[in-house]
């Protein structure tokens, strides 16, 4: 009797190390698709990332070497324009999710915008073919960073909206008792003790819809050749290395492997800034 | 009294001296924000309204039909979406048969099995996973995951397998299947982090019952953890779902483009996003340009269900935002 409990208290542990073990098999195959990608971008595509690549423009079918210096150019571009609508909105929404909106409309306003975040990007695309790309009659870098905005907003407006909740009630409370004025008190403490933070969502928001094809794909459409005008077409990094997988040509699948070294290395870096970000907000806010 | 009634006179007077200018500064700021946030509302119903003004044509034209009929032919101007929504929700479902055991079993591992000095690192790789751009996938996808998955799982598959329908005829690579597994590996870092936000939220006291009844690590997770987050779970893949309908980019490089519906999961396939994808710019009469529009519209319709439903399966679990991991 008493060794068959034992013996029954075994297998209970050894089951237990045994889900553990199958558990721990699933997490490395989790990850085991970012060690993979990792390996074949630096195989594939580092012996084409050099000198040309930062500073040439792409090269004609056939013609060897080349680089994307306008797909590059143009991707800070398109953020630009994206960052300047999507931003403020973001940003200036989420103040009023923290700091204003009764519980109710705070409620309303959070669900409409996790939903907002689980809209696939395209439709995003789409939106804007019909409302900019048919209305003024061609592609243009403006369409391609609206896109772009209206995926950063939801995005900003939640994060934002988190670390602004994070700022103690007492530093508002201090400002307020000092005479300053509610909104003074918003934007020169609250959103100052929370800057960090706010800048990490920001990141975030950009290094996310830096990546972004699909919503590209009929705004900005993509370009050769540099941009000159806002209101034509622009070339964007996701957009090349989309155009240039999809391609025949040998030397194309070369530039689209060093494309998407250095696109995956700037998302990367951005997410490593914002990791040394993080680790410094917790010991200042909290 | 006199002095007093004279005094808040006063006061008030000095108050108001003070107070005006900057209560319209006050009232400004407070309606600037509300304008921004009142942004979501703006976004859900224009995207509702562009896309119903865009394709009411098709609408009117093709009515209910759209759904049933799987003629895909612009030159005959005939246009039944049925094989892109059978292509989305087969890929869907394969990369869900495949990304849900391990994205839970990886969120039980990360809260309640794994050593803790190796949970952190586990989290940040993951939330790199993430980051990945779909395109990037896809590339990745087109030249090394197919090459692979011709020479060796397919043949596996149809070996073992090939008595079933699914995996029968001959493998080309871009196929469902590919363009399924390509969906799983983008959305196993969602479930992944959104499953562990859950589990992270089961109080402890339900842990410490289960060992005080004596049970193992893995009873205690089962019976105390994963049974409680149950309903959580169940909205994290309802989540991972919304995402793998709505993927575009990686899934449209692998999974063949070709307007079908075949039982073999080796056939190429075609999804609501991947045909709006490569079809946009070359739509060159305005009821295929509709059409088009209609199929944004069916994918923005079940997206926004799925999302719903996830929302309010996880919006009853836990009121701190598991957003932010993971977008």
């Amino acid at each position: 009797m008493r060794f068959e409990r034992a013996h029954h208290h075994t297998w209970r542990k050894i089951k237990s190390g045994l889900v553990s073990t199958i558990a721990f098999v699933s997490a490395l195959l989790v990850i085991a698709p970012l060690g993979l990608v990792f390996f074949h971008l630096l195989v594939n595509g580092a012996g084409s990332v050099n000198w040309d690549f930062f500073t040439k423009l792409p090269a004609p079918v056939g013609a060897a070497g080349g680089g994307m210096v306008n797909a590059i150019v143009g991707t800070l571009e398109l953020l630009a324009l994206a960052g300047a609508i999507g931003i403020p909105v973001g940003v200036l929404g989420g103040i009023y999710l923290a700091e204003y909106g009764s519980a109710r409309i705070n409620s309303i306003l959070r669900f409409l915008a996790d939903v907002l975040n689980g809209i696939p990007s395209i439709t995003w695309g789409v939106v804007v073919y019909g409302l900019v790309v048919l209305r003024f009659k061609g592609f243009s870098a403006y369409a391609g960073g609206l896109a772009l905005s209206l995926i950063m907003i939801p995005l900003i407006l939640r994060t934002t909206e988190e670390v602004v909740l994070l700022v103690p009630n007492g530093y508002r409370e201090a400002a307020l008792a000092l005479g300053v004025s509610r909104w003074k008190t918003i934007v020169h403490i609250v959103m100052k003790t929370a800057s960090k933070g706010i800048i990490t969502g920001i990141l975030l928001a950009l290094a996310r819809v830096g990546g972004e094809t699909a919503p590209l794909l009929f705004t900005a459409f993509g370009n050769r050749f540099w941009n000159h005008s806002l209101s034509q077409p622009i070339a964007a990094l996701p957009l090349q290395i989309f155009t240039y997988a999809i391609s025949p040509y040998d030397d194309w699948h070369r530039q689209a492997w060093a494309g998407a070294l250095v696109l995956v290395t700037g998302v990367f870096c951005v997410n490593v800034i914002v990791r040394v970000l993080t680790r410094g907000r917790a010991a200042s806010v909290v | 009294m006199a002095v007093a009634a004279s005094m808040a006179v006063e006061e008030r007077s000095a108050q108001t001296r003070m107070a005006l200018p900057s209560r319209f500064g006050e009232k400004a700021f407070e309606w600037l924000t509300l304008a921004m946030a009142l942004a979501v509302v703006v976004l859900v119903i224009l995207i509702g309204w562009q896309l119903w003004h865009g394709s009411s044509l098709a609408i009117r034209k093709f009515g209910f039909h759209f759904l049933t009929t799987s003629t895909w032919d612009p030159v005959a101007e005939q246009f039944g979406a049925l094989p892109f929504i059978y292509g989305t929700l087969v890929s869907s479902l394969i990369a869900l048969l495949i990304a849900v055991p391990l994205s839970i079993a990886t969120a039980a591992y990360l809260t309640e099995l794994a050593p803790l000095w190796i949970r952190q690192p586990l989290v940040s790789l993951i939330e790199m996973l993430a980051a990945i751009p779909s395109v990037i996938l896809g590339l990745w996808g087109i030249f090394v995951m197919i090459p692979w998955l011709r020479e060796y799982p397919f043949p596996l598959l149809k070996r073992f397998l090939g008595w079933t329908p699914f995996f029968t005829g001959p493998i080309y690579g871009p196929s469902m299947l590919a363009g399924g597994i390509i969906i799983a590996i983008m959305i196993l870092p969602i479930i992944t982090s959104f499953s562990r936000e859950i589990l992270r939220s089961v109080p402890d006291l339900q842990r410490e019952a289960a060992y005080a009844l004596g049970a193992t690590r893995w009873e205690a997770t089962r019976i105390a953890v994963l049974s409680y987050a149950k309903k959580g779970l169940f909205g994290a893949v309802i989540l991972g779902l919304g995402r793998a309908l709505g993927e575009t980019m990686a899934v449209t490089m692998v999974i063949g483009n070709t307007p079908q519906i075949a039982a073999s999961l080796f056939q190429p396939g075609y999804t609501l996003a991947s045909v709006i994808a490569n079809e946009f710019t070359e739509a060159t009469t305005d009821i295929y340009l509709q059409a088009l529009f209609e199929i944004g519209l069916v994918l923005f319709g079940v997206t926004i269900l799925v999302n719903l439903l996830a929302q309010l399966l996880l919006r009853t679990i836990t009121t701190t935002s598991a957003t932010r991991a993971v977008q």
